[in-house]
């Protein structure tokens, strides 16, 4: 049962097909924003078959066992957070104490494959997206953090499992004034988690090439390209299991599922279009200072009642 | 495999290589991610790493400075890697090709290490995107073709 879990049905394969879809839709509607036609259905699917033929040249300079465990790992993390965040959704009880922080350490891997697998690399332009990546990641873990803690403390409990019954009975949790701002902070924490526009600064394409990513190809970059999809999955889900009420499988509860899911893609897909790109030292203070703050915030009101 | 060449005749990531153009050609290729034209409908994207590459862009005559980097640059992208050669100096080095530091056009330098390179001429000075695309379009044929024969 645990093996169909992760490997069928929230977990891998699950998790990569609507993640590979979600990527379309936010493709999509950047295309359509920019008023462009944008690329069909199956493009993602298409990039990915096509990444599995390449050859993958390893550079001379890079230590060539870290530079092609990493993608592996990272992929086979993120697809463990699909499958842990599935199964604490459909069965409550699904869940083991304490699994809010282990997968928090699980969607926290990826990013630290990377960092890796750049500076495994050898390359100059890899490093320095190795470096940003670390220090974005630094940022945005503090927020995050705090935010998470909001939640703990209002349900008393880290199980995901007691968090979506206590918002059963209680109501969510986004519908209160520390709910609302905890979940724009993680919003934004997610945003920078997933790499996308104001926070893309490891992988900037004008500045780096592709940065962290630049001597990756064929099947290493495929592994990385699904890591990045099933995490575009993972994200909304996650909000929507901490804020939201998670996500009910039972009758019209799919569709208001489904509505809370494209809510938050749009969300993410909509903060990529309108915000050019941050330096590292602003993305840091910006998470450092304001979001820690607003996080603190959510934390007091949150222990004062509202 | 079959799946694998359908996936890369929808995704074509192309890499820019400018072997010293006038940047006329430049600006056409960059006219083709404009909304105008929108070569992403067929999945064609421009990528950062040539590691990521599919087809190389080449523009300009290749000139002795310039072709040690090309030749390198075709060998480190990851194959399959198709190369287009694009606008007149670059399929044929236009009236450059009796200039002193011409090294060559795109073709004779890449197949200096690579003989079985697939090389794709679009010739125009500069050429149309239309013209463009309708290179891409023969080489998705010739993949055709290379899967037939397989």
């Amino acid at each position: 049962m645990a093996f169909f879990y992760y490997l069928i049905f929230p977990g891998f394969a699950f998790a990569a097909i609507v993640g590979l879809l979600t990527a379309w839709f936010d493709r999509k509607v950047t295309a359509r924003v920019q008023w462009r036609k944008g690329p069909p259905w199956y493009q993602n699917f298409a990039d990915v078959a096509k990444l599995l033929i390449k050859e993958v040249p390893v550079p001379e300079t890079a230590n060539k066992g870290i530079f092609l465990l990493a993608p592996a790992v990272a992929l086979s993390a993120s697809a463990m957070a699909a499958a842990m965040l599935g199964a604490a959704n459909i069965n409550w009880d699904y869940t083991f104490t304490g699994d809010l922080l282990v997968l928090w350490y699980i969607l926290a891997l990826p990013s630290i494959m990377i960092i890796l697998g750049a500076s495994a690399s050898g390359n100059p332009l890899s490093s320095i997206g190795a470096s940003r990546e670390m220090n974005q990641f630094i940022g945005y873990e503090l927020p995050l953090v705090i935010a998470m803690a909001t939640v703990v403390f209002k349900v008393g409990s880290v199980g995901l499992g007691d968090i979506l019954r206590f918002q059963a009975e209680n109501g969510p949790i986004l519908y209160s004034a520390s709910g609302i701002i905890a979940c724009i902070v993680a919003i934004l924490c997610l945003q920078a988690k997933l790499g996308l526009v104001p926070f893309d600064i490891p992988e900037a394409e004008t500045e780096l090439g592709a940065g962290a990513f630049m001597e990756y190809s064929g099947a290493a970059l495929g592994a990385f390209k699904l890591t990045k999809a099933i995490l575009l999955y993972t994200s909304p889900i996650f909000i929507i299991t901490l804020f939201w009420g998670g996500i009910q499988v039972k009758g019209l509860g799919i569709l208001w599922a489904i509505l809370k899911y494209v809510l938050f893609i749009a969300l993410f897909t909509l903060i990529r279009n309108t915000n050019p790109r941050l330096r590292i030292d602003q993305a840091v203070r910006f998470f450092w200072v304001n979001m820690t703050i607003l996080a603190l915030i959510a934390l007091v009101l949150m222990s004062l009642g509202y | 495999m079959s799946l694998g060449l359908s996936g890369l005749k929808k995704s074509i990531w192309v890499y820019h290589v400018a072997c010293s153009p006038c940047n006329n050609c430049d600006i056409e290729i960059l006219d083709l991610l404009t909304p105008r034209f929108d070569v992403e409908r067929f999945g064609i994207v421009l990528v950062g790493s040539v590691r990521h590459a599919d087809a190389l862009l080449v523009t300009g005559m290749v000139n002795r400075q310039i072709k040690p980097r090309l030749q390198e640059l075709y060998l480190q992208a990851a194959k399959p890697c198709v190369v287009f050669a694009i606008g007149s100096c670059a399929v044929s080095g236009n009236f450059f090709r009796r200039s002193y530091n011409m090294a060559g056009p795109v073709d004779r330098a890449i197949k200096e290490v690579d003989p079985n390179a697939i090389i794709v001429y679009v010739p125009g000075c500069p050429p149309k995107p239309e013209a463009m695309i309708s290179g891409v379009v023969k080489a998705i044929g010739f993949l055709d073709n290379l899967k037939a024969k397989k």
